[in-house]
């Protein structure tokens, strides 16, 4: 194909005047909806820098004639959460020891169940599948009040490795889908020919599929930080006041009222718990999309 | 012994018998080609030498060891795939040397190793590339290398060539048979080109339906198609196919106001038969101005395509289409009145009603 002697001239989409009326209407749609979103985000930061006397004077939409990171200090490190002033650097590290080992417990879990269900089918593994796929579309609110039972028969509720456990379980079905359509979705005699080559279940999995697996695990990885940091309910209902994650911290500081709304502080802090999956994004969003392209092609 | 042996093999998927009870020897050091359309088995046959599919009954045996139930890195076997296989994240040397290091063995016998094939290959300037940085032909060098290493009896060979372009096919496919000139080991190899069976086999196995129709040499497959399926499915362009009648003791085949005189036939006891198909291979026939009674047909000529060194001219005969090779000067002008001599020795004759060959 490539050595068509049509192919040989220039090539691509005839070329267009930059500015026309199509280019316009979109630019301006685009540039109108960037402007949506990022107005409040604006007035977050704007409002993070002011003192509290700006704030008292109104006009949110004003820039700071005096900015300051007072208000971002206090959010970090002394602001009242009910009745500890630590600030929301709590939060912070609480959210980290959960989200790390729930991301990193779920993703084995789901990544080995999805290569299983793909590669090494067993005798009521479609069944297992579509109970799985059922289980996905089960509004997890309905689940709440027994995993309350269940962690406190354990043992476990209100601790640690009650919301590790319970980010875990709900992470599965939805990631053991999408790892095992990706799985799926690679060349059925990469795995005979590894077969051939003598390598086990493990060895399959952890030296031939795995690394030609990025993208999906980081697909998988933007999933479940994304979620579990950004989750509320879980984190109020089964960590533990002294494990509160950040999300949680975040709303006493906002709601705990000791004197006038200091409405500096609200901003920074909420920023700043925002800031994980953001960056999150930043980082990887490229391949967020790619893997998700990638997992969708077959399967 | 035999190198590999196949006896009562048979597959099921759920209800369907994808492999009938099916037996199969081969000897040491055969190339052995399992030919087909698509859906016959022969891929799955492969599959289950390889220890991929399980047994529904059956035993395979390789090198005098029953390796039904044997892991396929235990069975003494390497196998090439159609799609290569190549593992994307290794280099040309990893791939190569996945499955010894897999197996425990030692750096510099992997490294020796390596090199030998690599050399045999001519891949050697390539084995620290990525599989995604070489053309197809490469690509299939580095997976037939994968094979080379780990130095066993028995190459499978899953449609190996059938994903590179017409030129490439051609090289590789001289360059499999000096391979297995050079290394003589046994090969059994999975194509649905007819062309690559016919160069490369020893033996060539004609499949359908999950049942080997024939299993012969290449020239006897070719010349002597036991049933109508394998003589219709080898040729290119395919035989003419005639229906008529024997009568006179088996002496004569009748079709319309033609009769063939079938002395010189070789085959069973012809008999007298109401439905018996002429088979007669477009080479075997060849063009005459006169008739020869008893061994010409009237044909009229229709239209001819010239294939550069010869010509295939089709003609009607009885209202059929029928097919002569001739040499590109000596074809005939379209709508010409011409007799087709029938080379009686070469042709097959097949009963219709179970279509085997008499």
């Amino acid at each position: 194909m490539a050595n068509s002697p049509l192919l040989d001239g220039p090539s691509g989409a005839r070329p267009q005047k930059f500015i026309t009326w199509q280019r316009f209407v979109v630019y301006g749609c685009l540039i109108g909806c960037a402007l949506f979103f990022l107005f409040p985000l604006y007035i977050m930061i704007i409002t993070s820098l002011k003192n509290i006397d700006e704030i008292r004077a109104g006009n949110i939409f004003v820039p700071t004639m005096h900015p300051t990171l007072d208000a971002w200090f206090k959010a970090w490190d002394s602001a009242c959460t009910g009745l500890y002033c630590e600030g929301i650097k709590v939060g912070f590290w609480n959210s980290i020891k959960i989200t790390v080992p729930s991301t990193i417990v779920s993703i084995l879990v789901a990544s080995l169940t999805g290569y299983s269900l793909a590669n090494w089918p067993f005798k009521f593994s479609e069944g297992f599948f579509s109970v799985l796929l059922l289980s996905s579309f089960i509004p997890y609110i309905v689940m709440v009040y027994p995993l309350v039972i269940i962690t406190r028969y354990m043992g476990i509720f209100s601790t640690l490795p009650a919301v590790v456990l319970v980010h875990t379980i709900f992470g599965l079905p939805l990631l053991t889908l999408l790892f095992r359509n990706y799985f799926a979705s690679l060349p059925g005699e990469l795995f005979k020919a590894a077969r051939v080559d003598g390598a086990g279940y493990w060895q399959i999995f952890f030296l031939v599929f795995a690394p030609m697996s990025m993208p999906i695990f980081t697909v998988a990885v933007i999933l479940q930080v994304t979620g579990i940091w950004n989750d509320f309910l879980f984190g109020v209902i089964y960590a533990g006041p002294t494990n509160y994650p950040m999300t949680v911290q975040l709303n006493n500081i906002v709601n705990s009222a000791t004197g006038g709304k200091a409405y500096n502080v609200d901003m920074a802090a909420t920023i700043l718990t925002g800031l994980v999956p953001l960056a999150i994004y930043f980082i990887s969003g490229k391949y967020f999309v790619r893997g998700i392209a990638a997992g969708a092609v077959k399967g | 012994m035999h190198s590999v042996s196949v006896k009562n093999l048979t597959l099921k998927f759920g209800a369907a018998e994808v492999l009938k009870n099916l037996n199969l020897d081969v000897s040491e050091g055969e190339f052995i080609v399992l030919l087909g359309p698509s859906g016959c088995g022969k891929s799955t046959l492969l599959n289950c030498l390889a220890g991929l599919l399980e047994l529904s009954e059956g035993q395979i045996w390789i090198k005098g060891k029953n390796v039904t139930w044997a892991e396929p890195s235990e069975r003494g076997i390497g196998m090439v795939f159609q799609s290569y296989a190549l593992y994307p994240q290794m280099t040309v040397r990893g791939n190569m040397s996945f499955g010894l290091k897999i197996a425990g063995m030692a750096k510099d016998e992997i490294e020796k190793r390596v090199q030998r094939a690599s050399e045999i290959l001519q891949i050697g300037p390539l084995l620290d590339r990525k599989p995604g940085a070489l053309s197809g032909g490469q690509r299939q060098r580095v997976a037939i290398g994968r094979a080379l290493v780990r130095e066993v009896d028995v190459f499978l060979f899953d449609e190996p060539l059938s994903n590179l372009d017409a030129k490439l096919r051609s090289e590789l496919r001289v360059e499999l048979k000096r391979l297995h000139n050079r290394l003589k080991n046994t090969m059994i190899y999975v194509t649905h080109d007819q062309i690559e069976a016919l160069t490369l086999a020893d033996r060539i196995a004609i499949m359908r339906g999950g049942i080997i129709q024939q299993l012969d040499e290449p020239h006897t497959i070719y010349n002597r198609p036991t049933n109508l399926f394998v003589a219709g499915f080898i040729g290119s362009p395919a035989m003419n196919f005639i229906k008529g009648a024997t009568v006179n003791g088996g002496k004569t085949f009748q079709f319309g106001d033609v009769a063939l005189d079938l002395a010189g036939y070789e085959g069973g006891a012809i008999l007298d038969r109401s439905k018996v198909i002429l088979g007669l291979r477009p080479e075997h026939l060849s063009i005459v101005e006169q008739a020869i009674p008893g061994q010409s047909i009237p044909a009229v000529v229709e239209i001819d395509e010239p294939m550069g060194a010869d010509s295939l001219v089709w003609l009607e005969v009885e209202g059929k289409q029928m097919s002569v090779r001739v040499p590109f000067e000596h074809r005939p002008q379209a709508g010409a009145k011409v007799h087709l001599k029938v080379d009686i020795a070469k042709a097959s004759l097949f009963d219709e009603t179970n279509e085997q060959r008499i």
